[in-house]
C-alpha cells in the first residue's frame, strides 16, 4: 500500500473519531442547558414559601406548590400499591414458574404495554374510573400511573430474579423447603437489590408524567381532603403554569420544574447507589 | 435395642403442596394481568371511539379536523405525528449511533462511565421540564437563529417557506430527537457491545485502522439490531405528548410548511380533550388514541421481533 494511501486511512479514522466525539457532546448539551436553565430560573424562586404554601388567586403574586409536591408523593404512593404487587408477583413467575412459550407473550405484551403512549393511558382510566365516578380523583390518577408502572416492574423483577444463581434455588429445595418459601426468602432476598432499584426507576418515571393525569386526578388549586377528589400535582401544576400569560406563573412554573427533577434525579442517584454497592457485593 | 431406636426415627411429614399449588396460581395470575391490561386498553379505546367509528368510518383516515361543524378526520394529526416523528428520527439516528460508537468503541473507561450516566439521565427528565425549556428557551432560539437561516439557504423547497412561527412541527421534531436520543443510544451500544471482541482483535490485527474495525467488524452484522433501536426509538417519538403539546403550537389546519404549527394525534388529545363536550367530539378524540395505540403497537412489535435477536453478553468489564 501506497504511504498517502494509509496516511488517507489514518486521517478518515481520526476525523470520524472526533466526529463521534462531537456527536456525544452534542447530546449531552441540551441536558447542560436544560439544568443551567432550571438552576438560574428556578433556584430564586424556591423558598420556604414556595414549599409550605397554596398557590394564590390569578393576579396576586406569591404562594407556592405546596399541595402539589404533596399531590405527587400521594399519586405515587397509589401506583405503588397497584403497580408493585401485580409487577412483582408477574415477574416472580415468568423467571420461576414460566414456560418458554408463556414468557415469551407475556414479555411482548409487557414491552407494547411498555410502549403504549402515556396519554392513551390518561383516556382509558379516564373512561374506566373517571366516567363511571362522575369526576377526577387521586384514585384515577393512581391508577393510571399504577397501571404504567406495571410492565416496568414486571419486567425489571424477572431481570433481576434471572440473575439469581441457579444452585441457590436447589440448595433450598434440597433442604425440602416449599418452593413458595425458598423464592420469597431466598431467591427475591438475593435479588432485593435490583428489585428496589427497578421500583425506584419506576417511580421516578412516573412521578414526572403529566399527560395521563390531565383527565384523570385532574388538577386542584386547594389541599384535597380526600382520594375521590381531584388532586394536584406538581408536572401538571408545571404544564398550567407554563402555558399562562402571567409571569409570576411562569417563575413559579420553573421553581416547579426544579423541585421536579431534583426528586428524578435523587431517585436516580439513590438507585446508582444501590446498585454500587450490590455489585460490590457480588464481586466478593 | 437397635429395633427400638429404628422406630423412633422421626419421619417429617412431606412439604404440604397447597402453599406451592396456591403462591403458583396467584403469580400467574399476576403474570396474566399484562393480557388483561392489553386487551382492556383496547377494548376501552374501542368502545370509546363507537360512536365516531360508526359515523365517519374509514374517511375519518382522510379527512380534516372541523370540530366546528361536527366534522371529525385524523387526517392533519397523522401527517403531523407522521412527519413530526420521522424528522426527529432523522435527526436523533444519526446522533445516537455516533454516540454509541463513542462509547463503545473509543472513549476511554473514565469518560465512558460519566458520559453513560448523563445519558442516562437525559432520559429521566420529565417530558413536561423539557417542553418548559422548549417553550422558553429552545423555540426562540430555533426561531431567531437557525429557522432563518434554513430559509435563506434552502427556502426554494416548499417544506422551509412560510412565515416562522417559532412553535412548529420542526420545533416539535427537535424536541423528539432530544427526547428519543437516550433510548436509541442506549439500544445501539447494546448491539455493538454483542459484537465479540475477537471480530475486533482480527480486524485489527490486519491492520484496519479504528474507523475501519468499526465498519468491518462493528457495523457488519448489527444492521438489524439498529433498525430495532431505531423502530423503539420511533415508537417513543410517535406517542410523545407533553413537550410536543407545549411546542408545536396545536393548529389543526394542515399544511406544507415545517415552519407552520401543527398537532399530533398525542397532542391533539391532550390540548382538546377537556374542552370536548358532545359525544361526537369525545368520540372522535377516543378514537385519535385508538390510531395512536394501533401505530404505536405495530411499531412496537417491529422493534420487540428485531431487537430480540441482540443479547448483549454480561460482560463486566464494559460498561
Amino acid at each position: 500500500m501506497k504511504p498517502f494511501q494509509n496516511q488517507w486511512r489514518k486521517a478518515t479514522s481520526a476525523a470520524i473519531s472526533t466526529l463521534c466525539f462531537l456527536c456525544a457532546l452534542m447530546v449531552i448539551l441540551p441536558l447542560a442547558l436544560i439544568l443551567f436553565q432550571l438552576a438560574r430560573l428556578g433556584a430564586s424562586s424556591v423558598d420556604w414559601n414556595f414549599l409550605t404554601h397554596l398557590p394564590k388567586p390569578v393576579g396576586e403574586t406569591g404562594g407556592g406548590m405546596a399541595n402539589a409536591i404533596v399531590g405527587s408523593f400521594v399519586l405515587v404512593a397509589l401506583a405503588v400499591l397497584i403497580g408493585v404487587p401485580v409487577g412483582l408477583l408477574g415477574g416472580i413467575y415468568l423467571s420461576e414458574f414460566g414456560s418458554p412459550r408463556l414468557n415469551w407473550a407475556v414479555r411482548l405484551a409487557a414491552d407494547i404495554l411498555n410502549g403504549t403512549p402515556s396519554i392513551v393511558w390518561g383516556i382509558v382510566v379516564y373512561a374506566l374510573v373517571v366516567v363511571p365516578m362522575k369526576g377526577a380523583s387521586a384514585y384515577a390518577g393512581g391508577l393510571a400511573l399504577g397501571l404504567i408502572m406495571i410492565p416496568l416492574v414486571l419486567r425489571t423483577t424477572e431481570g433481576m430474579l434471572a440473575l439469581v444463581p441457579n444452585s441457590y434455588r436447589e440448595a433450598a429445595l434440597a433442604l425440602g423447603i416449599p418452593k413458595w418459601k425458598s423464592v420469597l426468602h431466598i431467591v427475591l432476598r438475593t435479588a432485593g437489590n435490583g428489585i428496589v432499584t427497578g421500583v425506584l426507576l419506576a417511580c421516578a418515571r412516573v412521578a414526572g408524567e403529566t399527560a395521563p393525569l390531565l383527565f384523570t386526578a385532574s388538577g386542584n388549586q386547594f389541599w384535597s381532603h380526600s382520594l375521590s377528589e381531584p388532586i394536584a400535582s406538581l408536572p401538571r401544576q408545571i404544564y398550567t403554569y407554563a402555558g399562562s400569560p402571567y409571569d409570576d406563573w411562569r417563575r413559579q412554573a420553573w421553581a416547579g420544574a426544579l423541585v421536579l427533577i431534583l426528586f428524578v434525579l435523587a431517585l436516580n442517584a439513590g438507585v446508582r447507589v444501590l446498585t454500587r454497592g450490590s455489585s460490590k457485593t457480588g464481586a466478593k | 435395642m437397635m429395633a427400638a431406636a429404628a422406630k423412633a426415627k422421626i419421619v417429617l411429614p412431606p412439604p404440604s403442596k397447597a402453599g406451592d399449588a396456591a403462591f403458583r396460581l396467584l403469580t400467574c395470575g399476576m403474570a396474566l394481568m399484562v393480557f388483561v391490561l392489553a386487551a382492556l386498553v383496547g377494548w376501552e379505546l374501542f368502545q370509546g371511539s363507537k360512536l365516531s367509528l360508526q359515523r365517519f368510518g374509514w374517511s375519518f383516515l382522510i379527512h380534516d379536523w372541523d370540530p366546528g361543524n361536527g366534522n371529525f378526520g385524523a387526517l392533519p394529526f397523522i401527517c403531523g405525528t407522521f412527519v413530526s416523528s420521522v424528522l426527529g428520527l432523522m435527526i436523533a439516528l444519526p446522533l445516537s449511533v455516533a454516540t454509541a460508537i463513542y462509547l463503545t468503541e473509543l472513549a476511554p473507561a473514565w469518560v465512558r462511565r460519566p458520559v453513560v450516566a448523563l445519558v442516562e439521565m437525559l432520559a429521566a427528565i420529565p417530558s413536561v421540564i423539557l417542553g418548559l425549556w422548549g417553550i422558553y428557551v429552545l423555540v426562540p432560539w430555533l426561531r431567531d437563529h437557525p429557522y432563518p437561516l434554513l430559509q435563506k439557504l434552502i427556502g426554494w423547497l416548499p417544506v422551509f417557506r412560510g412565515h416562522i412561527y417559532g412553535q412548529c412541527i420542526l420545533s416539535a421534531a427537535v424536541i423528539i430527537a432530544i427526547m428519543i436520543v437516550p433510548i436509541i443510544t442506549s439500544m445501539a451500544r447494546e448491539v455493538f457491545r454483542a459484537v465479540p471482541d475477537s471480530q475486533r482483535e482480527a480486524a485489527f490485527a490486519l491492520g484496519a485502522t479504528r474507523w475501519e474495525v468499526t465498519r468491518l467488524a462493528v457495523f457488519k452484522g448489527s444492521a438489524r439490531g439498529m433498525f430495532g433501536a431505531a423502530m423503539l426509538g420511533l415508537g417513543r417519538a410517535l406517542g410523545e405528548t407533553m413537550a410536543v403539546t407545549m411546542v408545536i403550537g396545536n393548529s389543526t389546519d394542515l399544511s406544507a410548511s415545517l415552519f407552520a404549527p401543527g398537532s399530533t394525534l398525542a397532542s391533539a388529545i391532550a390540548n382538546q380533550f377537556s374542552e370536548a363536550v358532545d359525544d361526537t367530539y369525545r368520540s372522535a378524540l377516543f378514537e385519535l388514541g385508538l390510531v395512536l395505540l394501533l401505530v404505536t403497537i405495530v411499531t412496537n412489535i417491529l422493534a420487540h421481533l428485531l431487537i430480540g435477536a441482540v443479547s448483549a453478553p454480561k460482560d463486566a468489564s464494559r460498561v
